[in-house]
């Protein structure tokens, strides 16, 4: 290796975009999220003014943005652990040497997480419609009652997070099977020399060995789900009763369709730090846990 | 060995869990071909009485779905070529060479991984207005000309590249930008065609910031125009299923074909560090 002149040739393109268009802005929001910055402002820069934490006390104050962290908080602590389960069976399954045709249902697993969000969550808002819809129809062969999936309040955010198991289980499922592929054969075959039943392998060998997996999977989930904003968009819009706005639905409302663009700053800002606060709060419980 | 209740309960459930997986996937394209109306019933028909191209033709007719379907061409094409550039130059200059500052500017970008895209959305939204890209197709590609996440799945990969290899051309008196175009270009292949698939797949997927800055149906890419679309046409499920087809199937037949690709991608983006 030698130091040399050429090599800013090399990184300054990609570094001046990610400078301008992600560092830049990321600092930006940080300031506007301290300044009154409205559709007046947008007009006219000579109506913003500087207001220090009030977006925040009033964000903090608001109750459509604790419902909103309530929706999401909801979305995350129901989706993330049923999310994690099936992308764990499937994987578990698929790890399995009395499994066939892996290749092909591995590849049909995985096919829902590179479709396109808006494309599919138009397919489940049809199987969830109240009158004809297929899940209806499928629970009332089975003598169960109709539901208004998407239209009671109660059963909305449930929907979603259905929707959203089925979406994404499959990128962690890949990702576990690798982990389960990288235990080593031979615990399993001493384990069951000395007698051990499959659920004792399950729990003394396999949770042990993926769970460095298991929390990096835990953690970037959960990361992605607390940012929820097409599903409620195309499915429900917020609904019904407010149900399903999650914090950047509110945020997107609150800055392109209000032009509260400080008030929307502080929001990101907020959610940011959420994601932050819990990251580090999981990354907390596994090292206490003697997990790494 | 593979009989047996226990063969029995493990494929039983993988064959249970992919028919439930493929069925919504399987009934959208059943449902676009039915008759207008046809899917409003109960119970809800599976397979269409008479299969019928109707609503294909009626959207690329009426609903400007050519134009969408060229827009999300269009951006995903520059998108993804001008980002693998800029993302694989960037990626082996922060393996391969060295400059000041890298490896403090490496440690920066990778933590700002963990700042999500949209708290940069709103004062972004305002610097492409003032650069006059807001509502044109400039406002996709510009701010997603490179990435942090491409920078760093291909430093990881460059990082495997011999040095003596690189010290070898230098020697011979090979050009910085030869020895990349000649001898790191094609040691990358691999992950330059990741890299490719999944900016591809990531920006003909994106809904939210084209939504946000792409104000002019004309515009319009197929997530939002879909999205859009289906405010209107709440009753018509039979043509927004076509739509949805017509939205997600590409994608489907470029993951399709590059599979294997996207997984090592998947992983090797996952496993950080």
């Amino acid at each position: 290796m030698r130091a040399t002149r050429d090599a800013w040739w090399f990184v300054a393109p990609a570094l001046a975009v990610i400078g301008v268009f992600f560092f830049l802005p990321v600092v930006a929001a940080l300031g506007m999220s301290l300044t009154d910055f409205d559709i007046y402002a947008l007009a006219n820069l000579s109506n913003l003014r500087f207001v220090a934490l009030s977006n925040y006390a009033q964000l903090l104050i608001s109750p459509p943005f604790w419902h909103a962290l309530g929706n999401t908080l909801y979305f995350v602590a129901v989706g993330v652990p049923l999310s994690i389960a099936v992308s764990l069976g499937t994987a578990l399954a698929l790890n399995s040497p009395l499994a066939r045709w892996k290749p092909l249902l591995r590849t049909v697993l995985f096919a829902p997480v590179v479709t396109t969000l808006v494309a599919v969550a138009v397919i489940w808002r049809y199987l969830f419609n109240a009158h004809y819809g297929l899940i209806n129809y499928a629970l009332g062969a089975i003598g169960l009652p109709r539901v208004d999936w998407l239209g009671d309040p109660h059963w909305a955010m449930p929907s979603i997070i259905v929707f959203a198991v089925w979406k994404n289980f499959g990128y962690n499922m890949i990702i576990l099977l690798a982990g389960l592929q990288a235990i080593p054969e031979e615990l399993y075959e001493a384990a069951r020399l000395d007698g051990a039943t499959a659920w004792r392998r399950f729990q003394f060998i396999t949770l042990p060995m993926l769970s460095p997996v298991l929390t990096m999977v835990g953690i970037l989930t959960v990361a992605g789900y607390f940012q929820l904003f097409a599903e409620p968009y195309v499915m429900t819009q917020g609904g019904p009763l407010q149900s399903t706005v999650s914090v950047l639905y509110f945020m997107y409302e609150e800055g392109f369709k209000w032009w509260n663009l400080g008030s929307a700053s502080a929001v990101a800002f907020l959610l940011f730090l959420i994601i932050f606060a819990v990251t580090a709060l999981q990354l907390r419980v596994t090292s206490r846990l003697g997990v790494r | 060995m593979k009989s047996g209740p226990p063969a029995i309960a493990v494929n039983g459930f993988l064959l249970a869990a992919a028919a439930g997986t493929i069925f919504p996937l399987l009934w959208m394209v059943s449902a676009s071909l039915m008759a207008p109306g046809e899917a409003n019933a109960f119970p809800p028909p599976i397979v269409p009485a008479r299969p019928t191209l109707d609503n294909y033709r009626e959207l690329f007719a009426h609903a400007g779905m050519g134009r969408y379907l060229a827009n999300s061409v269009l951006l995903t094409a520059a998108v993804t070529a001008i980002s693998v550039v800029l993302n694989v130059a960037a990626g082996y200059a922060f393996a391969k060479l060295e400059f000041a500052g890298r490896d403090r500017i490496f440690k920066l970008l990778l933590g700002a991984l963990v700042i999500p895209s949209q708290v940069a959305m709103v004062p972004l939204f305002l610097l492409l207005k003032s650069l006059g890209l807001v509502n044109s197709y400039g406002g996709v590609i510009v701010p997603a000309m490179a990435g942090i996440f491409g920078v760093f799945l291909v430093r990881q990969y460059a990082l495997s590249i011999p040095n003596e290899l690189l010290e070898a051309a230098r020697i011979d008196g090979a050009s910085e930008l030869s020895i990349f175009r000649s001898i790191v270009v094609p040691l990358l292949a691999p992950i330059i065609v990741t890299l490719a698939v999944f900016t591809l797949l990531g920006t003909w997927n994106d809904f939210m910031w084209p939504l946000i800055v792409l104000s002019d149906n004309d515009l319009y890419t197929l997530p939002v125009a879909l999205a859009s679309l289906s405010r209107e046409h709440v009753q018509d499920n039979e043509l927004m299923m076509a739509g949805a087809v017509v939205t997600t199937l590409p994608v489907l037949l470029v993951f399709l074909a590059l599979q294997r690709y996207y997984m090592q991608g998947l992983l090797v983006g996952s496993v950080k560090g």
